[in-house]
This record gives structure tokens, C-alpha cells and sequence, in this order.
């Protein structure tokens, strides 16, 4: 296929690893595997700095009343905790195991463009320094919500600024992620590897990957709109000057909405490799789940107004919007039966990785069929802007990409790692997180119905004790994640017991024909695949 | 072994009672699903969302039914061997058109509520809404009166200094009156940045937009105090400016607008007046807590880096023509926003009382006849 390969063959297979020691060779890589760790541990950071705002929000929502935070100090936690969770956690995580794995899963030596992968990566820890060391700058971080919408964050103080290029740098790091990952799979496949023939996790990623090429444009336009508006006098979103607030909604939920696609279709692509392997069988449809995903990303392009039913659009916009966004629920539903139908009449065993998927599979669809709700026009009237959104996209986001990202982890550990993950804390971590989850995220759908607004820092009386139940859920879900970084250092400290090449009984992509663990250069020499 | 009995049964004593426990704090958690609707669009919601939940808890049951059954029959522990089919059409064709078909289902009723929702034509009265950093204000445009509408609830409660009242952050000092059966069309904007108006019994939530007019309308048909808040974040007070719509019988509202006119007319100023200082000022920290010490504080103090302090500042204790005009157009990039909404006698009272108050020491009163000059 391609000429790189080759060029290896020739001389030096084995044993010349030309790296630095120490930092520089983190600092240096262009291993695709040592970017991917990065970018895992990266990711795992955010995830944690994230969580710890969720519980700063969570310990001042256990009561009515102010106790913990001012409430400006609120809202900026709100808003970095969704721009961290979203930008520095979940897209990292899935543009890790894209590096670890999509290579060995089609039989390519390394990624495309090994430098630009060590660059994309080393330009995410400067955006969260931008966005963490924002706090502590005159005026506080941005405070208007992971959205930002003007006017608001035209009067904000200078920690908006550094949020804005924060976006721009992590923009960027996404796009040269994106083309890395769509010229990987385009032209380094392994003999024989037709597209049809990709393991799905591939084909969820190329779709993603274009999807990223094509919004993360759009977000950055829409940002570099809000700085001029602050610093150079334009009035995009200003109606005094001829502009309007709601052209910057209609902007950034053209990014919005796939961007909540980018999150999802790479976990779609995780669960679609450990469902089949843990059924012992193959999977169901794949020739549809390719359809079904290319079909949820064209439609992601046309549903964005569902985000903004409030803002007042004509009638007839809402209807379109309406319509185009319930549709999603068919490529959807056509991915759930599909999962469903592989898992039938397998022979099926429950490891930890499945155990993620199947909880996935569960929570997920519980999220999907919020959105649904939500997706009617009128009666999102009534619950837009509420907990209920909040529960939604905290089902669809936390136990959809989350549990899958967790359930790729346990499955590729003893591939990254060579040894096999703890199986009873791997459990242990599981069911805290599913029953602390729905402890934490099940009562705000009441909460939202009842008639709580979202992003307030304290609250009427009748919202009291099913805020309580959500706090004391969420420190469960916290803590339940140390339970996990416990597994993954046990693993790569090397206690417990050495994986074979192949751990999983119904693994059969390529991944699992190289040693444990995967040696630092693997297919250098393509394998042929029938 | 008896004695591990004994500990499982204490252990089971102990979970039964805790559960026990728990259940009069899930009985007393009311609170499940929408608050009791009073007009005909926020019924058709709750219809429209029990119709769509129970389609939802059928294809779940369905679904989940089918994978857990294969997740207990067909295990490797229990010795079931794997089929190795992977595809087939046919199903495959029928689970694309049936959830279609479904869709279609959900979506007439929605069409219908959702043309209900948007037909803003014919009201019978009209009231223009504006949202501000933070409060609302609320225009009756055929009668000619108009009034801001605060939050009520004492700080002193809010950082729990007091006890919490039974309507803790959902009361304000001047509700939104309307007359009950009455198509009321609201027409909603705002003043500074994004507020949504939104009252949960009546189904309404519109976004106020700074510099559009966008409108909704509702029907009330109960007599009674209705409370919603704002639902679009908009800065450090947006979890404190509560929507208190009070619907009376058409009598009681006439007889209210009537009261309005009189309070209006009495309450006029004379511009010409000229003010007693000591008088001007105590007007003047009224108006600043309504108006001011959101962000500035009662004790002039401001918040740092946030919100700069009046107590010593530079323009309160310089020029009276500096701080009128900043209090009047307000500080472009910044919180500050322009003012010129108060009465000259209001601006006149604030801006003699910032000066006069904590440790500003200036003699001499601004007159509202020098805030007229200044508007020009």
C-alpha cells in the first residue's frame, strides 16, 4: 500500500528505539502510542479538575441558601466545568484511544503526520493553563456559561479573553488531530483492508473527524466575533450597532450540535468493538452502523435551532427544526437494535469492559429518550433552560461517552500495559459509578419538570431535597473515579497477571495479533488481511 | 456461625429501618413532575409529555426486555453457544420504518400545541415585559403605568441568617397583575443582556432579547399567584429575579388598575422642585437598593476586581456633571449600564445620596432640574 512500511523492512525491525530519556521523550514523541497515553493522562487530569467544579457546584446546591460560593464564583464554575469536561476531558480521551488504536486496529505503522500529532497534543496543556489561570485574574473567569452567549460576555472582565483563546488553541489542536486521523485511515490501511472491512470504531472516527474539520472553523469564527466585539469596536451581536445577540446562538449551535456528535460517535465506535468481542460473535449490521452513523452526522448539520426553540423563531422555523431534530431518533434507534441484536443469542461473558457497554448501552438510550421529549418544540417551552436538559445531557455525556471511554480503557489496559487489570476493582468501579450516576442525574429530570431553572446558585424550597439526594450522589460518583485511576496505576505498575497477546476470547481485530504490551513500533511490515 | 446470623440479621434490621427512614423524606420530595396548569397551553404540554413518556417506557420495556432476557439465557456461564449471524435485512428494514412511523405519531400533536403556543394574534390586553440586570419591569401600554418588579426575599435569608419564608426567592415587591380568562399577549425584550420570562403553570417561556420585541401570550383561567423565575443565565443575580404573575378576577383588576392610575398621579414629580438635601438623599438610598447595591453592595463597597467601590471613588466625590453622565449613559464594556430609565427626580436622589453617603462627604444636593439639563 503506502511506501513507509517498507522502508523499515529493509534494515532495522527490531530493538533501535531512538528516543530520548526522561521528559524529552514526551516532550519529542511522535509515537503514536506515546502521544495516545498523553493525551489518556491529559484527558483523565481535566476530567478530575472538572470534577472537582462539578462538586463545588454540587456542595453549594445540597441546601438552599448561599453556604459554599459567592455567586459569581457560581457561574464561573458552571462555565468552566462544562468548557473543561467538554474541551480538556472528553475530546482528548476519544482523540487518545483514536491514537493508540486506530493505527494497530488497521495495520498502520504510526499516524500520518507523526509531528503534527505531537503538536496538536502539546497545544492542549497551554489552553487549560489559559483557562485554569483565568480564575485568578481580575473580573474571574468567564462566567456566562460554556455557551457564551452575548451580551454577557461582551461585559465580562479579562478572564473571557483567555477562555476565548483557549478555544482558539484547542480548536486548532482538534483540526490537526482531525486531518492526522482522516489521512491515517484514508491511506495507511493494511493490505487487503477495505473500508467495509474497518473494525467500526475506525468508521466512527472518520466521520467524527470530519465533522471536527468542519465546525471547529465555525466556533472560531464565532469567538474571534465576540473579541472583536469586546476590544475593537464591531457590533456583531450588539442590536444598537445593527447586530444581534441571537446571530452568535445561531453560530455557535451550528458548532453545537455536532459537536455533541464528535463526543458521542467515538464512544458509539467503543462499544461497537467490546459488544461483539464479549458476545462472542460478530457484529450485527455493520454495513448499517456505518449508514446510521454517516446518517446522525449529516443530520447533526440541520438540527442546531433546537437549541435556541426560546429565543422566538417564526413558526415555521420551529416546525423544520423540530421535525429534522426528532428524525435523529432513527439512525439512533437503528445503532441501539443493532447492539442489541448482536448481544442476542451470543454466548456471552461479563467483564468489566462489558459491563461499561451494557450500562452504556442502557443510560444512553434513557438519555436518547429525553431528547426525544425535548426535541417537541412546545414542550421544550416549558423545559428548556432547566434541570431537565441538565439531567439529559449529563445521561447522554457522562454514561454515554464516559462509560464507553471507561469500558475502552479496561478493554485495550492489557494491550497498553501488558498486564491484566484488577477484575474486582474493575466491578467495584462500575457499579459505585452506575448506581452513584443515577443517584446524582435521575432526580434532576424531577427537578427540571417541577420547574428548576438551570445554572442558579440557589433555589426555592420545593427543589430542597432532591437537590440533597443529587449532591450526595455526585461526591459517590466522584470518589467512585479514584477507584479507577487505582486500576489503571495497579496495571501499569505491572501487579496482576501478565496479559497474553490476545486476553479476550472474541477479540479477532488486528490489535490483539501483536504482543502485550504492544511493542513501541508495531506494523512496521503491513499484515495482510483476507 | 450463629453468630454471623445474628450479624446479617442486625445488618438487614438496620438497612429496613434506614429505609424506612428514608421514605417520609421521598413523601415529602412532592416534587416529581410539572407544577398544576392553569391554562390551556401548559395542559396540552403535560398531555403531549405523558403521551410521549408512555410510547418511551413501551419501546424501553421492549428493548431491554429483549437484552436482559438474552443477557440471563444466553451467557457463556450458562453454556450457550454463540450464533454467528450478522445480518438481515428485513429486520433491519423494519426497525428503520417503525420508529418513522412512531415519529410521525408524536409529531401531529406537537404541530397542533406548537401552532397554539405561536398564535399571538387578538389578545385582549398587552403588556410590554423587560428584563433587567436584575429584575423585571412590566409596561401596561393601553393603561399608561408601568413598575419594576424586585425580588422580595431578605438577604438576611439567603445567606441564613433568618429562617427561609415559604416562598424563599419566588416573591417580589410588584407582581405582574392580570385579569383571569383574558388573553394577555406579553410583548418581551430586555435592557442589557439575555433574560428569559417564564411563569411554569402557564407553559410560557420567551427569551428577552436586548434591542427585539418577541412576544407570547397566555390565558390564565384560575384566580391566584402564580411564580416562575428567569431562565436564561444572566449574570451573578440571575438565580434572584423571580416572575410573580398575580391573576385577579376581572373586578379586583379593575379595580387595581384604577388604584395604579391614582398611585402614578400622585407619585409625579415636579422637576422644578427643588429638593431639601437630607430629604433628596433618603430618597436617594431607596432608589440605590433597587437599583445600585447589586453590584456596588449596601456598603458602597463594592465587589474586587468585579464591581468597583462607590464609598471614596474618584467620579462620586468629583465633578457632578462626571458622575451624572456615567449614571446616565453608563460605562460601555462594562456592567455599568446606562440609568436614563429613573425619573430625573430618582437619578437626582441616588446620585445626591452616593455622594453623601459612607464616607463621601459632599454639601450640596444635585436637583433633578440639573439631571434634565444633563439628558441633553
Amino acid at each position: 500500500m503506502s511506501s513507509i512500511p517498507h522502508e523499515h523492512v529493509a534494515g532495522h525491525e527490531h530493538g533501535h528505539e531512538h528516543r530520548p530519556a526522561g521528559l524529552m521523550r514526551w516532550l519529542t514523541t511522535t509515537n503514536h502510542k506515546d502521544i495516545g497515553t498523553m493525551y489518556l493522562w491529559f484527558s483523565f487530569t481535566m476530567f478530575l479538575v472538572g470534577g472537582v467544579m462539578a462538586l463545588t457546584i454540587r456542595a453549594e446546591l445540597f441546601q438552599p441558601g448561599l453556604q459554599v460560593v459567592r455567586p459569581e464564583f457560581f457561574n464561573s464554575m458552571t462555565t468552566l466545568h462544562g468548557l473543561i469536561m467538554v474541551f480538556g476531558a472528553i475530546m482528548p480521551a476519544a482523540v487518545g484511544f483514536a491514537n493508540w488504536m486506530i493505527p494497530m486496529l488497521i495495520g498502520a505503522p504510526d499516524m500520518a503526520f507523526a509531528r503534527m500529532n505531537n503538536w496538536s497534543f502539546w497545544l492542549l496543556p497551554p489552553a487549560a493553563i489559559l483557562l485554569i489561570t483565568s480564575l485568578f485574574v481580575p473580573g474571574g473567569a468567564a462566567a456566562a456559561g460554556w455557551t457564551l452567549y452575548p451580551p454577557l460576555t461582551i461585559q465580562a472582565g479579562m478572564g473571557m479573553d483567555l477562555t476565548i483563546f483557549a478555544v482558539h488553541i484547542m480548536g486548532a489542536s482538534s483540526i490537526m488531530g482531525s486531518i492526522n486521523i482522516i489521512t491515517t485511515i484514508l491511506n495507511m490501511r493494511a493490505p487487503g483492508m477495505t473500508l467495509m472491512k474497518m473494525p467500526l470504531f475506525c468508521w466512527t472516527w472518520l466521520i467524527t473527524a470530519y465533522l471536527l474539520i468542519a465546525v471547529m472553523p465555525v466556533l472560531a469564527g464565532a469567538v474571534t466575533m465576540l473579541l472583536t466585539d469586546r476590544h475593537f469596536g464591531t457590533s456583531f451581536f450588539n442590536a444598537a450597532g445593527g447586530g444581534d445577540p441571537v446571530l452568535f446562538q445561531h453560530i455557535f449551535w451550528f458548532f453545537g450540535h455536532p459537536e455533541v456528535y464528535i463526543i458521542i460517535l467515538p464512544a458509539f465506535g467503543i462499544v461497537s468493538q467490546i459488544i461483539p468481542t464479549f458476545s462472542r460473535k460478530p457484529l450485527f449490521g455493520y454495513a448499517s452502523m456505518v449508514y446510521a452513523t454517516a446518517a446522525i452526522a449529516i443530520l447533526s448539520f440541520i438540527v442546531w435551532a433546537h437549541h435556541m426553540f426560546t429565543v422566538g423563531l417564526p413558526v415555521m422555523g420551529l416546525l423544520f427544526f423540530m421535525y429534522a431534530t426528532m428524525l435523529i431518533a432513527v439512525p439512533t434507534g437503528v445503532k441501539v437494535f443493532n447492539w442489541v441484536a448482536t448481544m442476542w443469542r451470543g454466548s456471552m461473558s461479563f467483564e468489566a469492559p462489558m459491563l461499561f457497554a451494557v450500562g452504556f448501552l442502557f443510560l444512553f438510550t434513557m438519555g436518547g429518550f429525553t431528547g426525544l421529549v425535548l426535541s417537541l418544540a412546545p414542550l421544550d417551552m416549558q423545559i428548556h433552560d432547566t434541570y431537565y436538559v441538565v439531567a439529559h445531557f449529563h445521561y447522554v455525556m457522562v454514561a454515554g461517552s464516559l462509560f464507553a471511554f471507561f469500558g475502552g480503557a479496561y478493554y485495550w489496559l492489557p494491550k497498553w500495559t501488558g498486564t491484566m487489570y484488577d477484575e474486582g476493582v474493575a466491578k467495584l468501579h462500575f457499579w459505585t459509578s452506575l448506581v452513584f450516576f443515577n443517584i446524582t442525574f435521575f432526580p434532576q429530570h424531577f427537578l427540571g419538570l417541577a420547574g428548576m431553572p438551570r445554572r442558579i446558585p440557589d433555589y426555592a424550597q420545593q427543589f430542597a431535597d432532591w437537590n440533597m439526594v443529587s449532591s450526595i450522589g455526585a461526591f459517590g460518583f466522584g470518589l467512585a473515579q479514584l477507584i479507577f485511576l487505582y486500576a489503571v496505576v495497579k496495571c501499569i505498575r505491572g501487579q496482576g497477571a501478565k496479559a497474553p497477546a490476545r486476553p479476550w476470547e472474541g477479540g479477532d481485530t488486528l490489535e490483539w495479533t501483536v504482543p502485550s504490551p504492544a511493542p513501541y513500533h508495531t506494523f512496521e511490515t503491513p499484515p495482510v488481511v483476507r | 456461625m450463629v453468630r454471623n446470623r445474628k450479624g446479617q440479621v442486625a445488618a438487614a434490621r438496620t438497612l429496613i429501618a434506614g429505609a424506612a427512614g428514608l421514605l417520609p423524606a421521598l413523601a415529602h420530595a412532592r416534587v416529581f413532575t410539572f407544577q398544576d396548569p392553569v391554562t390551556e397551553i401548559a395542559r396540552q404540554q403535560i398531555s403531549l409529555h405523558n403521551f410521549i413518556m408512555w410510547i418511551c417506557v413501551v419501546i424501553f420495556v421492549g428493548v431491554f426486555g429483549v437484552m436482559f432476557y438474552s443477557i440471563f439465557k444466553h451467557r457463556k456461564s450458562v453454556g450457550h453457544q454463540a450464533a454467528q449471524f450478522h445480518e438481515n435485512t428485513m429486520v433491519e428494514v423494519i426497525w428503520t420504518v417503525i420508529p418513522f412511523l412512531i415519529l410521525l405519531f408524536m409529531a401531529y400533536p406537537a404541530t397542533k400545541t406548537l401552532l397554539l403556543f405561536k398564535d399571538t394574534s387578538s389578545p385582549d390586553m398587552t403588556v410590554k415585559v423587560t428584563g433587567y440586570q436584575w429584575k423585571w419591569g412590566y409596561d401596561y401600554l393601553q393603561e399608561g403605568f408601568g413598575f419594576y418588579s424586585n425580588l422580595k426575599t431578605p438577604l438576611a435569608q439567603i445567606e441564613n441568617r433568618e429562617a427561609k419564608g415559604e416562598n424563599y426567592l419566588l416573591e417580589v415587591d410588584n407582581p405582574l397583575v392580570v385579569p383571569v380568562d383574558t388573553k394577555v399577549r406579553v410583548l418581551i425584550t430586555a435592557n442589557d443582556v439575555l433574560h428569559s420570562w417564564w411563569v411554569p403553570a402557564f407553559g410560557v417561556k420567551q427569551d428577552a432579547i436586548p434591542g427585539f420585541v418577541r412576544d407570547a401570550w397566555f390565558k390564565a383561567e384560575q384566580v391566584g399567584t402564580y411564580r416562575g423565575q428567569c431562565a436564561e443565565l444572566c449574570g451573578k443575580e440571575h438565580g434572584f429575579m423571580p416572575v410573580v404573575v398575580e391573576v385577579k378576577s376581572k373586578e379586583d383588576y379593575a379595580k387595581w388598575v384604577a388604584g395604579q392610575k391614582q398611585k402614578v398621579q400622585a407619585a409625579a414629580d415636579d422637576p422644578s422642585k427643588v429638593w431639601d438635601g437630607k430629604e433628596l438623599a433618603a430618597r436617594g438610598e431607596k432608589v440605590f437598593a433597587a437599583n445600585c447595591a447589586a453590584c456596588h453592595q449596601a456598603n458602597g463597597k463594592g465587589v474586587p476586581n468585579a464591581f468597583p467601590a462607590l464609598d471614596g471613588s474618584k467620579v462620586v466625590n468629583g465633578a457632578k456633571a462626571e458622575q451624572l453622565a456615567l449614571v446616565l449613559n453608563g460605562k460601555e464594556g462594562t456592567a455599568m449600564a446606562s440609568f436614563k430609565q429613573l425619573s430625573d427626580t430618582d437619578l437626582a436622589a441616588v446620585v445626591t445620596y452616593t455622594r453623601s453617603a459612607w464616607g463621601n462627604t459632599a454639601a450640596e444636593a444635585v436637583q433633578p432640574a440639573e439631571v434634565k439639563a444633563a439628558r441633553k
